[in-house]
Order: C-alpha cells, then structure tokens, then sequence
C-alpha cells in the first residue's frame, strides 16, 4: 500500500512547479554568491561565507521536500489543528524566551543554528485556516464564519508583532485573498484598496482639506446621480466612515507609529529626504537596480552589490543583485518567474476535488504573492522597506525552509488529488 | 461547490498586474533614467590621480655639465579619511607629530564638519619630515584612517636664479575655469620658466579608475583599466642660463639693487639674468612658501620683483650708441663730422651741459667721452633732415623700435615689461599738433626723457650691436627634451643699418675700454666693448649703467648692468660687468682687489631715505 502511494505520487507530482522551484533556488544561490562575493573566498561552496551556508539550507531543504513528498497526503489535513497550535505555542514562547537579534525577538536557535518560527508559522495557519474553510457545514456569508477565519490568521499575526517583527506579521494579510476567492464579497478588496489610499492621502494631505474633498465628492454625486433612501444613508455612511479613518490615521501615524517606521513611510511618500538615515537602503537599492541598464554589468560585475553599498544585500535587497548585474532583462525574467509559479499555483488549485488542497493552494499562492509585492516593491521605492525576504531567492535558512515546506506540501496534496473525494 | 471559480480571473489579474507594475517601474529607472548611473559611479569608481613628477631644469651645459637648477624632492603627506578614523591613542599620535591633543581634535572636528567629503582623504598634515615620517610609518597600522602620501617638491640645490625660473603654486578657481585641465588642489607654475613652460614640465597627469566599496577600501582596477591613462613625466629642459655665471652674478649684486643681464649673442640665449635683491627659491616651495611670501610681498626692496624684465630706466648714454648708427645711416653724419662743444649743447635758451672735454668731437671721440652735445646735434639733425618734426621722429622711432626697445620680445619669460619709446601722437597730445620739434624733445638724445628700457633690451641692444646688426629673440631656454623650442627664437631680427657703421660705433665702445669713461672694465688683452650710462632718476641719486660685450670680433657674451642710485656708469656697473665678462670667458676671475670692492659694497638705499621718501 504504502509502495504503490509512493509510486503514484511520483507519477502525479506537478514537475513544471518543482523546476520553478528548483530554478528560483539556484538562481538565489547564485545571486547570493554575487551579492556577497569575497575575493579571499572565492569558492562557491566555502561555507565559511553566506553562499556556502545556503547551499547547506538548499540540500537541506530538499531532503525536507522529499519527506514531505513521501508522507502520506492525509497527514496534512488531519494534523492541521495540532500543527496550528504547536506553532502558536513556539511563537508565544518565543516572545519570552527567544533570542533578539537586530532588535526582535523571534529567533530560537542552539549554537549558531538558529531559525525564525514566525516563518513557519505561515504554513500552519495556512493548513488551519484550508482545514477550518474546507468544513462541509461552513458558510463564509455568516459574520461567525468570517471572523473566526480572520481570527486564525490574526492571532498569530499579532503574536509576531509582538516579537517586534512587524514585517512577518504584515504577510498575514494576504489571507484575505484567500478568503475572497472562497466568496468573501469582493467589496473587501474595494474597501482595502480604498482604504489604503486613504492612507497615503491622510499622511499627504492636509486632514481637514481631505475631508473638505471627500464631503465635495459625496455632495455631488449626491447632486448627479440624485441619491435617494438607503443609498443615501450608505454614501453619507462611507463619508463618515472615511473622515473618521483619516483622523484616526493621522492619530495612528504620530502615536503608535514608532520613530524609524514613520520614517521610512515619509521616505517612500518622499515627504522625506534622508539619503543618508532612513532612505539610504532605498537609495542605494534603486542606484545598484537603477545601474543596471538593459541587459546588466555582467555577473559578479555590480559594482554596488558587491561592494557593500547595498546594505542586507544577501537576505532582503538580493533583488538589488538581479536588478544590476542581470539588468532589465534579467528583471523580467525573475519577476516572469514569479508570476507563472503563481499563475501554476492557482491553476493547479482550480483543479483539486479537495477543497481543502484548493484553499491551500490559494494560501501559498497569496503568501507568496505578498512577499513579492513588498520585497521588490521596497527595492524599486514603491513599498515602504519592510524587512520581508524574496522567496527562495534571498539567503536565510528559515525562509528557505518554511517556503520549501509551504510549497511541498501543496505539490504532495496536488499528487494525492485523485485519491481524494471530498 | 466550486462556487466562486471565476475569481481565479480576478486574482491572477492581481497577480498580473502587479507584475505590469513592477516591469513599467523597472524599464524606467533602468533603461530610461540614467541618473543612476551615474550616482553608482559616484558611488563605487574613484578616479586616482597619479601625478608624473615635474621636469627637471638643467643649466646651459647640459645633463654633462650636471648643473641641476630645480629638481624634484619627496614630500610626505599625513591623510586623514575622517569617517574612518576609530577610537585610537591620540597622545601616541600627537607625540610623533608633535602636536597638542587639543590641536588634534580641532583638526579633526574641522575635517569632519565637512559634510560630504568625510570619506574623501584629506591632509591632515602636509609635508611632514622625513624622520616624522619613519617613526610614524611604524605604527601607522594602530591609527586606522591614516595615511601617507607620497608627492613632490621642487627643490633647488643652488638656490639662484629665481626670477628665472619661478615659483610653483596651487591652481585658483580663476585659473581652473579657465583651463579645465587643472583640477582643485593641483599644482601648477606661477611665474618664470615654471609658468612659461607648464606644459612641457608638468607632462600628463594619469588616471587610473579605482571600484572602493562602501568602506572605501581599494577593490582593484575598474573594468581591467580599460578607461585609464598612464602618466607622462614631465620634460626635462636644458636652460641656457650659465648657473656658475649666474651665481657669481648674484654674489656681486648683493646688497645692490639693480640688475644683471647678459646674452649670448649669436643665438639670443640668456646666461645669466640677476635681479637683486635676489631670494632662495627654496623659500617658496610647500608650506615654507605660506611663511615667506607675505614677507617678500612687504619688502620695500621688493625682491619679488623682476627688476630684469619688469624695471624700465632711462638708457643714459649709453643710448647714444643708437644715435650715432641712426645718424650715420640717415647720412646727417660721416666719421669726420664734427660738433663743437662748450660744456654742452646751447640752443635758444636750452642747455644740455656737458662734461669738460677736448672740443670739436668727431664719432669715435663722441663714444670715447660720452659728449652730450655731440648727440644732441646727431639727433636734431635727423629729425630736421625731414620736413616735418613729426615724419622725422618716425624715422627715427623706427630705427630705435628695430633693436628690440619699446617692444615686447616674443621670449619665454613672463612678466615682461615693453618698455617704452614715446609716439609722435604722445608729443602730439602733450605739447599740442605741430607744436613740438627736435630741440622740444632733445633729452632723447643722450637716452633721457621718456625713454624707457629693461635691463634685458639693454643687454639685447648691446647684442645687436656685437652682432652688428641683428639679432635672435632673447630666450632663457634652448632645448626641452624630446621635443623644440618655438622656432620663433631661432629667425633672425634685422635692423636697417649698414654693417659698416656698426664697426664704427664698435670701435668707439672699444676706446671706451682702452682710454674713455670706462676704462675700468678693461682686462688686459681682452677685446672688450663697453659704454658707460648714467641714467638720471627723479627720486634719488642717478643709476650706474655700464654694457658691454667681448671679444670684439667674435663676441661671446653681451651684457647689461644695472646699479639703482649708485651714481656714474664707470663707478659700479662697468667693474661688474667687467667680472661677469671675465668669469664667463675664463671661468675664473684673477682680478681680487676689484672683485673684493664690488662684493663688499652696500649700496643699499638707507632706511631713512626710504622712510623720508614715503
């Protein structure tokens, strides 16, 4: 039985994910080798320097990938509730007994072997979260439904913004993609896009003359479109709603803000120009892109990557390698990569008779999702800098691992999926 | 239970979209926005300048003769990257340089306030010693962010000649918008032989384009130093002054204010060129020069001058040399023509007196006792040949304009004054149109008036005549190695005037030497020509003028000499220019009594009656 579960997930593995995979790790590995290329230390496998040790986390990540690939595919389902918890534990405990380094705490670690759970925290809420939405009796149109599926990724979310890991924690919003597919009203994606261009004209604007604008706006449409009954009521209820939101923005920003995260807002709003404080890692990330030209100085020719002018070069600026040594091109074929995994992901997971497995597949997709729009969004100055990696390109074992286990374990429920019913 | 399927569309747009985003944003920082690059070159390309070391000066005799008039000498620079200097021993420091701790940090502080330059090196402290520099280099390695650089001085192992050869100096940003080779801190020649010959004795600064990393280290040659350029050294020039002349002229100068110029005359070349009082070059080189030149700058004496290309003095008498050629070859005069003198020329109610002297004067005897009125009849006859004042002034400017006066040579030494030979619309101007006649201005006669003459065109115009008649544009350089001096030095000037009446005026100058006004200048069987000069000057006593040049038939060196307020021709200059020809020609003078006369002389102007002159 056993035997022929083995045989049958290899027949039905989806390989074209698995070389996305495979080349978006080695094309990291390589990167990284360039970002932090050592003269003295020449040797791609020195795992004295950043490009050795990866290549440890790489075969290292494989032989968890062909675990994962040779456990059986009810395991994850079945296991998701304890999962989800043992992980919320390790976070908790983390908050108390963890390392800090660079000032959070969220590692744990023997010796110099450490790992961040708040990575791995991702895929277990991502099973919970596919287990909790894939229940036969659940309605997402009930506000019940909906609030305990924000809940499961909202706590752990919380967790690590405990941890001071702000980043990490920001990445669990984009399970609400996940919930939109499973029928969440696509009025939250209007309310969220509007919502967070409210936010940039609250810190831009002047709030009085915002909320002048927006009373404008609502007068007229009220005038044109000539308002009536409830649609009165909805549009005076935005309006109110949205004015409070800017007052409540502007509170936020300057009370609970802390004094480097207004910074960089300020930076990337350009209301702030600091070159040499908070704006330098965006500076020096868009002068080592921006010098890339349209086909790149070469490889282990930038000059600004190598050179250190790029500060976490290796870990979250490794896009700065890309962008400059491989030019426009090799841009478009880095950020080409990613959109057709992504785009592989949702079409393997419209084709799963599970509805957990689909909901999984939603979940990796978004995560990944997420971590690409902020990662090179930060490097070309188009999202604030928040210290989020590139999935399987930057350095760092933790986020190796955890996007090689979130990966695997939707490839090994994609080749189980004929064995399942529901 | 696939109920919202078609959401799928919805998310991969999502996806897509971003993706679109990302690209549009890409394209324009990378492919259209070029500002980037630049600021990554800014950022990771130093460009090291490597400067060749300046060409070194020889005198007239060559790298055989080995007499080096400037070469180049090491210097050590202590640079300081502010940015990268750690928490380090200050006293230790302080110590070797010997400098208090306070003085340090202010240094310090005063570098690191420059905003954007503090990971640039700068000098913390210029031109240290050599032992400084040995004791520091031992424990450079504990004071991470200091440096040594190594650059050059000049040096000048004799310390002569340095209205010569000039000064070297820092560029200004005057001089930098002008020139955009220069960059700022660079050196360049400010004067003399140094600034006329920048080109060749600076040779080509290098380039060498360097990738630093963030810290600033060197991380090797940028793209296999594709773009850099190699240094050329600076030429080496062969001068044509006579260094052992030079000095020698130098020594007889001291403490005499005046001038020394003498020239080879048949190729133009400058031998020695003194104007004293004289300084030691070296006192202007590095930060030795911050010190001394504001001093220099106060002197009264002011030694900065260029007395030799720069002073414009009356010719005297010796200007009568020019007179009688000018007379003869306008045919007023043969060497029979005789004037009567009564202690000078009677006109109407105008005096020129004279010396007492044997009367009537034939040409000789007029150059052989310098006699006034003689000039005088000469020169208003000259004028007077021609129907108007103002067409036989002309005629006779131009004459004077054809030896070299009253205009700039084309030499290789700056700061030349033109001199000065007064125009017809000068007189015009000053005694009205038609208003004027030779007797009007007869002090030209005898090389007083308006005239104005360098010491070099003096010494040019004896050259003129030792040549009988021509001569090669004066010129301080006559060969720069591995490449040519300008051909303008080398064609030929021409004057007017016959030959013949040249080895008249000659044999005169001879007289002069053997039995006239400057018998002193004579050297046993020496040919020397000579004319004795007293020029006189409104603000003190008269300037000793004596030339000369010898031997009389194949004349080696032509000399001018000038002592300021030291009284008639014969009493300093002539003896000076005497020793000057003597060593020259013997490389030895054999004359102590008059040599010890001379160096022992102060004919400096006594502080009262410079303060009383004020």
């Amino acid at each position: 039985m056993a035997n022929r579960n083995n045989e049958a997930v290899l027949q039905n593995i989806d390989w074209v994910l698995v070389l996305m995979y495979l080349l978006m790790v080695f094309m990291g590995w390589m990167n990284i080798y360039a970002a932090v290329y050592n003269e003295e230390y020449k040797s791609i496998l020195d795992s004295s320097q950043d490009y050795g040790k990866q290549l440890i986390w790489i075969i290292t990540a494989f032989f968890i990938a062909f675990v994962i690939l040779v456990i059986d595919g009810e395991f994850f389902p079945n296991f998701a509730w304890p999962m989800y918890g043992i992980f919320l534990l390790v976070l908790i405990v983390v908050i108390f007994a963890g390392l800090e380094v660079k000032g959070s705490k969220s590692w744990i670690g023997v010796g110099s072997f450490r790992v961040q759970p708040a990575e791995f925290a991702k895929f277990a809420t991502n099973l919970a979260l596919a287990k909790y939405l894939s229940n036969i009796n659940i309605k997402i149109e009930k506000l019940s439904t909906k609030l305990i599926a924000a809940a499961l990724f909202a706590v752990p979310a919380l967790v690590i913004i405990a941890q001071k890991e702000t980043g990490s924690a920001l990445v669990y919003a984009s399970f609400i993609l996940v919930m939109y597919r499973e029928g969440l009203s696509g009025g939250i994606l209007v309310a969220g896009v509007g919502l967070a261009l409210l936010f940039v004209l609250a810190l831009l604007v002047d709030e009085l003359v915002l909320t002048l604008i927006l009373t404008a706006i609502a007068a007229l449409s009220f005038v044109f479109i000539r308002l009536k009954g409830r649609n009165l009521l909805i549009v005076g209820g935005i309006l109110v709603a949205a004015v409070t939101f800017i007052y409540s923005v502007d509170y936020a920003f300057n009370n609970v803000l802390e004094a480097h995260q207004k910074k960089r807002i300020n930076v990337l709003l350009r209301k702030e120009i600091d070159p040499k404080g908070a704006g330098y890692n965006v500076n020096q990330s868009l002068i080592a892109i921006g010098s890339g030209g349209l086909i790149g100085k070469g490889y282990l020719n930038g000059t600004q990557t190598k050179y250190n002018y790029v500060p976490e070069q290796s870990t979250d600026f490794i896009f700065c390698t890309v962008g400059e040594e491989w030019g426009f091109a090799g841009s478009i074929i880095v950020i080409g990569l990613f959109v057709a995994m992504l785009l592989r992901i949702v079409y393997l997971a419209e084709r799963q008779r599970s509805t957990f497995s689909r909901i999984y597949g939603y979940g990796l997709a978004s995560i990944i999702f997420f971590h690409l729009a902020i990662n090179i969004g930060m490097t070309i100055g188009l999202a604030p800098v928040v210290g989020i990696p590139l999935p399987f390109f930057s350095y760092g074992g933790s986020s190796l691992w955890s996007f090689t286990i979130l990966l695997f374990i939707f490839v090994r429920l994609d080749a189980y999926r004929f064995q399942i019913l529901r | 239970m696939n109920l919202f399927s078609d959401r799928k569309y919805v998310i991969s747009a999502i996806f897509i979209g971003l993706a679109l985003i990302f690209l549009l944003r890409l394209f324009y920082i990378q492919v259209i926005d070029d500002s980037y690059k630049l600021a990554a070159d800014d950022n990771a390309l130093r460009h090291k300048i490597e400067y060749p070391e300046r060409g070194v000066i020889y005198d007239r005799y060559g790298k055989k003769g080995d007499k080096i008039l400037v070469y180049n000498e090491a210097a050590y620079d202590l640079m300081v990257i502010p940015k990268r200097v750690k928490t380090i021993d200050t006293a230790d420091l302080c110590q070797v340089l010997e400098i208090t701790v306070e003085q340090f940090r202010e240094r310090l502080i005063k570098l690191k306030k420059q905003k954007f330059s503090s990971f640039r090196p700068e000098i913390f402290e210029g031109e240290i010693s050599l032992e400084t520099y040995a004791r520091l280099q031992e424990k450079l390695y504990k004071f991470p962010g200091f440096f040594v650089q190594a650059r050059t001085l000049r040096k000048y192992p004799r310390g002569i000649a340095p209205h010569a050869l000039g000064y070297v100096g820092e560029v200004d940003e005057n001089i930098i918008a002008a020139n955009p080779y220069y960059r700022m801190g660079d050196n360049m020649g400010l004067s003399g032989i140094e600034k006329s010959y920048e080109v060749p004795l600076r040779g080509q600064r290098g380039v060498k384009i360097v990738m630093v990393d963030v810290y600033n280290r060197e991380k090797g040659s940028f793209e296999n130093g594709k773009y850099d350029t190699a240094s050329v050294l600076g030429q080496t020039l062969i001068s044509s002054i006579d260094a052992d002349l030079q000095e020698y002229g130098e020594q007889l100068m001291k403490n005499k204010v005046g001038s020394i110029v003498a020239i080879e005359p048949s190729s133009g070349e400058i031998l020695t060129m003194v104007s004293s009082p004289t300084y030691d070059p070296n006192l202007l080189v590095g930060r030795l020069k911050k010190q001394n030149y504001p001093k220099m700058v106060r002197d009264t004496l002011k030694p900065l001058y260029n007395r030799a290309t720069m002073a414009k003095y009356p010719p005297g008498s010796t200007f009568k040399l020019l007179n009688a050629l000018i007379g003869l070859e306008e045919g007023v005069i043969t060497p029979s023509t005789t004037f009567g003198c009564g202690r000078g020329f009677h006109f109407g109610g105008l005096t020129v007196g004279c010396h007492p002297h044997a009367s009537p004067v034939d040409l000789k005897f007029s150059i052989t006792t310098s006699c006034n009125a003689y000039y005088c009849n000469v020169f208003k006859n000259v004028i007077q040949k021609y129907p108007k004042a103002a067409i036989g002034f002309n005629v006779w400017r131009n004459h004077v304009m054809s030896f070299g006066l009253g205009t700039k040579y084309p030499t290789d030494l700056p700061q030349e004054s033109k001199g000065n030979v007064p125009t017809v619309s000068y007189y015009d101007k000053y005694h009205g149109s038609g208003r004027w006649n030779a007797i009007t201005v007869i002090s030209l006669a005898i090389g007083q008036g308006e005239m104005g003459v360098t010491p070099l065109q003096m010494a040019n115009f004896c050259s003129v005549i030792a040549n009988r008649g021509w001569y090669f544009p004066p010129h301080i350089i006559k060969q720069i190695e591995g490449g040519r001096i300008d051909t303008t030095y080398l064609k030929k000037r021409l004057t007017k005037i016959k030959r013949e009446y040249f080895d008249l005026v000659v044999e005169g100058m001879r007289n002069v030497v053997t039995n006239g006004t400057g018998r002193i200048a004579q050297l046993d069987s020496l040919t020397i020509c000579g004319k004795t000069g007293t020029a006189q000057n409104p603000h003190g006593k008269d300037h000793s003028i004596f030339i000369a040049f010898a031997p009389m038939d194949n004349p080696k060196i032509a000399i001018s000499v000038y002592v300021e307020n030291a009284g008639f021709g014969a009493t300093w200059a002539a003896p000076i220019a005497s020793l000057m020809i003597e060593k020259y020609l013997r490389r030895e003078v054999k004359r102590p009594e008059m040599e010890k006369r001379i160096l022992e002389a102060n004919l400096l102007p006594k502080k009262e009656d410079w303060v009383a002159k004020k």
